[in-house]
């Protein structure tokens, strides 16, 4: 049941329980159960909104931003990665394999916020060798979900 | 001019389906839950396929059986689904969807008067092909005390001296009722005591939610008086590709050839193309989308009972056959009266053979939302009609 629960969870945080068990087949007590175990292990670590901020009247700015660093003895890259991961603007972290180290999404209210937090932040940081800010113009799909265009049922209404 | 026309072909029953079909859509807001074909998208990398085929510039004829390639993937696929072996120089033949190798391949072995056994409620075209090719159908009609599943009494009971094939059309459009090994060992038995063939149409053979579906071919003595009929359509969501598949003994397959030769030529090859990659590498998009509709048809399984509408459980294809015999209307005045009243259309179980009546067919290749938008239609309409009737 637990790779089918997070597969439909993954799409859907926000489905009832019952109807959860329902579609699952299961009683309601084990998707329960097995969604607190889930919690408890840190394999789900949140139910988040996915949000088009494009069609709100909301300003926001989003950026990717590759990250030369140099590593630490004994630690690797962690440190660098929690000192860059603390600020709250910085939205994700990860480690890349590749012609760099550390891809930092960040978001932001204005270009000018953002290239500030990486001129004044992120590269003053001793072990940042060099930084590539790349700003997003359009987001086509996120998160496995298409954002460009709404799906069309073209299908015949009655079919043999 | 209706004496120029032919008088078998006008004398061919429309489908029940068409007549249905017309008047929703004339109501443009209607919801439908009647289509039988995948609401996916066929997968992106087989899409991918196909352009690309077109980008190479591979637009000509294939050979009239398929392509080499295709049939060696159908002969492998059928060999790690079923276990069975076909040799696909000589026993694959690749068709225009499984429509076609019904047509043909029921051509290819009716002589005029050859008795047709055609279980029904079952998909549209066995009858009226099984009349152009010259034979006479006989309907088995299945029972809902038996799931819809074919008996070996009920087949016994319908053999003549001059029955040449059974149709099996399982997993079933339109119930959703499949055989499962011990249903087809009782009637492989009456098959082989009186040496007649088999049409196997299995092209929702991918779509079952209980035990991996069996095929009749895997039993003893079946497979060489079998002709399999399978596709890309249901298993791939590859419906407007027209491609499927019959595999069968040489004799016949050599025969089925001949008439796809002279009607049809060969198969689309871009399609061709693209269901090779389906093949290869289509294994996990077709485990998806099983899931998907096994959630779905739960989800209507659990809602009929919560509104106490009586309804067998189906294990195959994407369709639930609920009965609606209470309300003491047909399956057409049901239909129609909730399309009217509710705006929602589902297709009377009689388009499908008279022994449909009192049923609907409720396919449920939608999304989970759009089902429970329209069940909960169907819930109130089924109050509604109760209150009426007290």
């Amino acid at each position: 049941m637990r790779e089918e629960l997070l597969a439909v969870i993954e799409r859907n945080s926000r489905i009832d329980l019952k109807e959860l068990a329902v579609i699952l087949g299961v009683e309601e007590i084990d998707v329960v159960n097995e969604l607190a175990a889930l919690e408890s292990e840190g394999i789900i670590c949140g139910y988040h909104t996915m949000i088009d901020w494009e069609k709100t009247s909301i300003e926001k700015v989003s950026a990717l931003i590759e990250v030369r660093v140099t590593p630490q003895r004994g630690q690797g890259f962690d440190t660098i990665a929690e000192r860059i991961y603390k600020y709250p603007e910085v939205t994700s972290v990860y480690l890349i394999s590749g012609g760099y180290d550390l891809l930092v999404t960040l978001e932001g209210k204005s270009l000018k916020e953002i290239s500030g937090f990486v001129s004044d932040k992120l590269s003053t940081l001793d072990s940042v060798l060099s930084t590539a800010t790349h700003f997003i113009l359009k987001k086509y799909k996120d998160h496995g979900t298409i954002l460009a265009r709404k799906y069309e049922d073209t299908r015949e209404k009655v079919t043999p | 001019m209706k004496k120029l026309l032919s008088d078998q072909v006008a004398a061919l029953k429309p489908s029940g389906i068409r007549k249905f079909f017309d008047i929703v859509n004339e109501m443009e807001d209607a919801i439908s839950l009647g289509v039988g074909e995948p609401d996916f998208d066929t997968p992106w990398h087989i899409r991918d396929e196909g352009i690309y085929s077109l980008e190479k510039g591979r637009t000509f004829y294939t050979s009239n059986a398929g392509l080499k390639e295709l049939k060696e993937e159908i002969s492998r696929y059928l060999k790690k689904k079923q276990g069975v072996t076909y040799d696909p120089a000589s026993e694959v033949l690749v068709t225009v969807g499984g429509s076609e190798a019904i047509d043909i391949g029921l051509r290819a072995v009716i002589n005029p008067g050859d008795e047709v056994l055609i279980p029904q409620p079952s998909f549209v075209s066995y009858e009226p092909c099984a009349i152009m090719a010259g034979g006479v159908p006989v309907v088995i009609e299945l029972k809902a005390e038996n799931e819809f599943r074919l008996t070996a009494q009920e087949l016994e009971a319908a053999i003549t001296d001059k029955t040449k094939i059974l149709v099996l059309p399982f997993p079933n459009n339109p119930t959703g009722a499949i055989m499962e090994r011990a249903d087809l060992e009782a009637i492989a038995e009456v098959i082989r005591k009186h040496d007649i063939l088999v049409m196997s149409d299995e092209i929702y053979a991918e779509l079952t939610y209980k035990e991996k579906h069996v095929s009749i071919v895997e039993l003893e003595g079946m497979q060489e008086r079998t002709i399999l009929i399978n596709g890309f359509s249901k298993a791939f969501a590859m419906t407007g590709w027209r491609l499927g598949y019959a595999c069968g003994p040489k004799a016949i397959i050599e025969q089925m050839t001949k008439v796809h030769q002279f009607a049809i030529m060969c198969a689309p090859t871009t399609s061709q193309y693209a269901a090779v990659e389906a093949l290869k590498n289509g294994e996990g998009d077709v485990q998806e989308m099983r899931a998907a509709y096994n959630r779905r048809r739960r989800y209507l399984m659990n809602a009929f009972r919560e509104m106490k509408l009586e309804c067998f459980e189906p294990f195959g294809a994407f369709y639930v056959f609920p009965c609606i015999k209470e309300f003491g209307m047909t399956s057409e005045e049901f239909a129609g009266r909730f399309l009217a009243e509710e705006k929602v259309a589902v297709v009377p179980g009689t388009a499908f053979g008279d022994c449909g009546e009192g049923y609907l067919r409720i396919s449920y290749a939608y999304s989970l939302d759009n089902l429970k938008l329209a069940i909960g239609k169907l819930a109130h309409f089924v109050e509604r009609l109760r209150a009426e009737q007290r």
